[in-house]
């Protein structure tokens, strides 16, 4: 509970900071919390690739970026009224949706029924204690494969938009933005 | 009040799911800056993985790998979504960050509203 | 004497164990938290760990753009590759099943097969967004 109420804080200082430098190392530091908080939930795989991810290659990213581009984010032009009545009604919606959901960490509810299959499937079928790896590359081994073909087509586009040719000394990008 | 107090720590992370999906939200809309924009939006798709994971565990359970020393487990189909839906966030953070540094050497500027001024001027 | 000699030291240091490291969360992904996202993830770290310390001349040597660009694309090659040779050897398309003699060694080299493909994509394509913003600088 006290690394929700941290993550909490950390989100609130990501909308008031301004300097875009801070803004990406606290980024960090979010996903730093948010895998902490998925091992506490056990999920061991997605803690792992969500430290990996958002705390290493998300920031390395987005330093990158901000080297490219400026570090100061300008102050706001337009009041924030507007913009914090609809998060207000979404909050108030969703939590009344969220209401009818089961307390936490109860065993009988009908989100279990899918689940419990394939942990006593996996050993038998396929002889790889992991359940999330045998579910991922096995029993749902084309979504996997869309999933690489989704981080290919990433690849693929940020080397069309950004790479230059072979080395040009001093010169400048004379293509037109299409 | 034992009611609401028992009521708001059973529900806490429920409405810390919803404050961090709000707030993603609020920066989305809100504000100017285009890299501020990216990062709400991962703001808003990491709650949702807290949304997705919290429902399935089940308490004295262990993480979904099976071995002889346990015999409850936390179910494993969201953990598959959810390992899904973090790489396809980070590689669409990585593309619109392209598009960022795109559109600041085009416009000069990353700032909404003045690359609004400059559509509107021309 | 630079500046920066902790940070070349440290790094010389710890290059090996990260790539160390990649390879068990890969290998024994199996048997403990860990696959083919994790292990891509790592490894592509430690080659940006490399570019940021040493600079993007000494990464492009070892790994140049060339042969990044071929890698992108071969793990989804692998991918879909097992996926055609199971449709090949008579069963559905990702039928692991079919792959050798016995159904629990088939699903096993499947899995194994696959998580390699997912590795070298995901790697890869984390150093070539790495290039790509590195080598459009302001100069």
């Amino acid at each position: 509970m006290v690394l929700l109420a941290l993550l909490a804080v950390t989100t609130v200082a990501v909308v008031r900071v301004r300097n875009l430098f801070a803004v990406a190392v606290l980024t960090g530091v979010y996903s730093f919390l948010m895998a902490t908080v998925l091992i506490v939930l056990d999920a061991v795989d997605v803690a792992m690739t969500e430290a990996s991810v958002g705390a290493g290659i998300a920031m390395v990213l987005m330093l990158g970026a901000l080297y490219l581009t400026k570090t100061d984010e300008s102050p706001p032009v337009h009041t924030v009224l507007l913009p914090v009545f609809v998060a207000g009604v979404t909050g108030v919606a969703l939590i009344w949706a969220m209401s009818a959901l089961p307390p936490f960490g109860a065993a009988a509810t009908p989100l279990q029924l899918a689940g419990p299959d394939y942990l006593q499937r996996s050993l038998a079928e396929t002889g790889i204690p992991n359940v999330v790896t045998s579910v991922l590359a096995s029993y749902r081994g084309y979504d996997t494969l869309g999933e690489t073909t989704v981080i290919f087509t990433a690849g693929i586009a940020v080397l069309l938009l950004l790479k230059r040719g072979p080395a040009r000394e001093g010169g400048d990008d004379d293509q037109q933005p299409s | 009040m034992s009611g609401l107090v028992g009521d708001l720590v059973a529900h806490f992370n429920q409405w810390i799911t919803v404050f961090l999906m709000v707030s993603g939200l609020f920066i989305v809309i809100a504000r100017g800056n285009m890299i501020k924009k990216l990062v709400g939006l991962s703001l808003f798709q990491t709650s949702v993985y807290l949304l997705y994971i919290a429902p399935g565990k089940i308490l004295g359970g262990t993480a979904p790998i099976i071995s002889p020393r346990f015999s409850v487990y936390s179910n494993p189909l969201p953990h598959v979504l959810i390992l899904t839906a973090i790489v396809v966030g980070v590689a669409t953070l990585a593309l619109g960050l392209a598009l960022v540094v795109r559109i600041n050497e085009a416009y000069g500027t990353i700032e909404e509203d003045e690359i609004f001024e400059q559509d509107s001027g021309r | 004497m630079r500046l920066d000699i902790i940070l070349r030291v440290t790094t010389k240091l710890l290059l090996p164990l990260m790539l160390l490291f990649a390879a068990y969360v890969q290998f024994h992904g199996d048997f403990g938290p860990g696959g083919g996202f994790q292990a891509g993830v790592i490894a592509g770290a430690t080659f940006i760990l490399y570019g940021l310390i040493y600079g993007l001349g000494a990464v492009m040597r070892v790994l140049p753009m060339a042969l990044v660009e071929t890698l992108i694309p071969l793990g989804v090659l692998i991918y879909a590759g097992v996926g055609v040779f199971a449709m090949l050897a008579g069963g559905n398309f990702l039928d692991y099943t079919r792959l050798a003699h016995e159904p629990a060694h088939g699903q096993e080299l499947g899995v194994f097969l696959v998580e390699v493909g997912v590795f070298v994509t995901v790697s890869s394509t984390m150093l070539a967004i790495f290039y790509a913003l590195a080598g459009r600088g302001r100069r």
